[in-house]
């Protein structure tokens, strides 16, 4: 139950009960789509990007507790960082979530942390990585479905 | 037996079943998973081996190891005699009328793969109709999507009601002037909804149509007989009866397949070969190129014999009353939802619960040492027929407890808990 204990932190907890930033953004001038069609785990996520910074964002969709979370905790995060940030953090929690680094060693993840536990479940890193691929395909203006299958 | 009265005491409808001896058949059933005895409950995915069906396997490896048909020396004869006696055996397991109508096939996706690309494509023309239903395995859809793509067909859908049945009227309304073949789920694995089959093809055969049934969750939980239900043809797969994964069966009427172009060409399944002509060998072979699964048919026939050993009747009664005890025990989670409610059910329970995701669900009591299924169950058209992204799917097999219940139970409360 331990293991269990650091997936559904409270964060994640708290966090796919009450989504952030769970709505179609009208401002939106990207949206980008994740799909991972065997879970079933499916968002669309509208982000306003000015120049190199993401001004707001906001998604909708249906998805396990963990892809949920993950996508709500990201959107809160990114508000207000330029494409270079975001990047960095990218790459910080997938290192972390993949077990390769703890979070204290990759700096500024906060609540990302959160996700830390996920790394003891490999089936459920496509879980906690989904939101966060299809948000680098908006920076990386690809337009193409993600999946983290 | 002395235990026989205690038996009777905790498993009433299965009075001289004593599941405990079963497990002792079972080594997996003796492991723990992340610390807790092993709680194996998806066996509509694949079923757990008996030590009869791992020790055939070792013994035909370790001393009759040989390909069939082939060879004059000894141990050729010796893997042909039990090839062909696994053939019979399952001529046999199913009443077929003779073992020229059992193919060997990889599983019943490959058979269901086979029928739609020889008869179907041999009878299923531009404009004519392949019908199946609302509550099919991916297996038996996309097969004949792929025929009807190619023809310039239309696959038609029966509808189902809200318990998961096949709405008959609306079959019924679907056989036309057009329908060349129809194939249907005996049982349905992400429900559990035993179809009335035998109506069905009788329906059909009124018309003149042909019927295919996919059997992968029909022949584990009680008996088959081909000839009595008058299918055209019946697909099975080894790994959900107890046998060895890449092994199954197709049964279909030798008249059928006496007309039906081969499926794959290949050794074994031609009489002679020259550049200008191939003709091709008599049934099953035809539709059998290159070797076969030898060994995994020898397997399969230990695991028929180990569940004719049981018998189906006993193995039906055990499975429905696991059933009845899981459907009641599961329902006393008020958040619990059962997604297939026909009264005529195999042991078969897909959930949902309000509030948690069907991978939460899967995660969490999976940390219990509970195995089960959760997602689309390969059948993502019917999710979405009952509005579901997924579900959890316990499904319980002839070494299944009412001990193995309580836990499952208990880990689902664990579930609500968390995402209370």
């Amino acid at each position: 139950m331990s293991d269990l204990r650091e997936l559904y932190q409270q964060v994640i907890l708290d966090h796919n009960k009450n989504p952030r930033n769970f709505k179609k953004l009208e401002s939106a001038n990207r949206t980008a789509e994740g799909y991972n069609p065997l879970c079933g785990d499916h968002y669309t996520f509208f982000v306003q990007m000015e120049g190199e910074t993401i001004q707001d964002l906001g998604f909708q969709g249906a998805g396990c507790a963990i892809s949920k979370a993950s996508a709500s905790v990201m959107s809160s995060i990114l508000k207000g960082k330029t494409r270079d940030e975001a990047h960095t953090l990218f790459d910080g929690f997938h290192k972390m979530i993949k077990g390769e680094v703890k979070p204290d060693e990759v700096g500024q993840m906060g609540r990302l942390a959160a996700f830390s536990g996920v790394s003891e479940f490999p089936t459920r890193i496509k879980c906690a990585s989904l939101a966060w691929h299809t948000m680098n395909s908006v920076l990386n203006e690809d337009e193409s479905v993600v999946t983290t299958e | 037996m002395s235990s026989a009265a205690q038996v009777t005491f905790s498993e009433p409808l299965a009075s001289t079943f004593d599941v405990h001896r079963i497990r002792e058949d079972f080594p997996i059933l003796r492991s723990t998973v992340r610390g807790k005895p092993l709680v194996y409950l998806d066996n509509a995915a694949t079923t757990q081996k008996p030590r009869q069906v791992i020790d055939r396997i070792v013994r035909y490896y370790s001393e009759e190891n040989s390909n069939v048909h082939r060879g004059v020396h000894f141990l050729s004869e010796v893997a042909t005699n039990h090839y062909e006696g696994a053939r019979k055996t399952i001529q046999k397991f199913l009443n077929a009328a003779s073992e020229r109508e059992i193919v060997f096939v990889k599983g019943t996706t490959e058979a269901v793969n086979l029928v739609a690309a020889t008869f179907g494509r041999t009878n299923v023309g531009a404009g004519d109709e392949v019908l199946i239903s609302a509550i099919e395995h991916h297996s038996n859809i996309v097969p004949w999507q792929m025929l009807c793509e190619e023809k310039g067909a239309t696959l038609r859908i029966a509808p189902a009601n809200d318990l998961g049945e096949i709405d008959i009227d609306g079959f019924r309304e679907l056989l036309g002037e057009r329908t060349k073949i129809v194939s249907i789920i005996h049982i349905s694995n992400a429900l559990g909804t035993i179809n009335p089959i035998k109506e069905m093809i009788a329906l059909a055969h009124e018309r003149g149509i042909p019927v295919m049934i996919d059997g992968a969750q029909g022949v584990p939980h009680g008996k088959v007989d081909v000839q009595d239900l008058d299918c055209d043809f019946y697909a099975f797969s080894g790994h959900k009866v107890y046998g060895p994964t890449g092994i199954g069966a197709l049964y279909a009427k030798e008249r059928l397949l006496e007309a039906m172009p081969p499926y794959q060409g290949g050794g074994d399944m031609i009489l002679s070969v020259t550049y200008e002509k191939t003709s091709y060998n008599a049934l099953p072979y035809k539709f059998e190129a290159g070797t076969p699964n030898i060994a995994g048919a020898i397997g399969l026939a230990a695991a028929l014999d180990y569940v004719s050993t049981i018998g189906a009747e006993t193995i039906t009664a055990h499975e429905n009353e696991l059933l009845r005890y899981g459907t009641e025990q599961l329902l006393t989670i008020d958040s619990l939802r059962i997604i297939g409610t026909s009264k005529n059910k195999a042991s078969v329970i897909s959930f949902v619960l309000e509030g948690a995701h069907p991978h939460d669900i899967g995660t969490i009591v999976d940390a219990e040492g509970v195995a089960i299924r959760t997602g689309h169950h390969c059948a993502q058209p019917l999710m979405l027929r009952f509005k579901v992204p997924a579900t959890a799917r316990a499904s319980f097999a002839i070494y299944n407890t009412r001990e193995e219940i309580d836990a499952l139970v208990a880990s689902v409360r664990k579930v609500v808990e968390v995402f209370a």
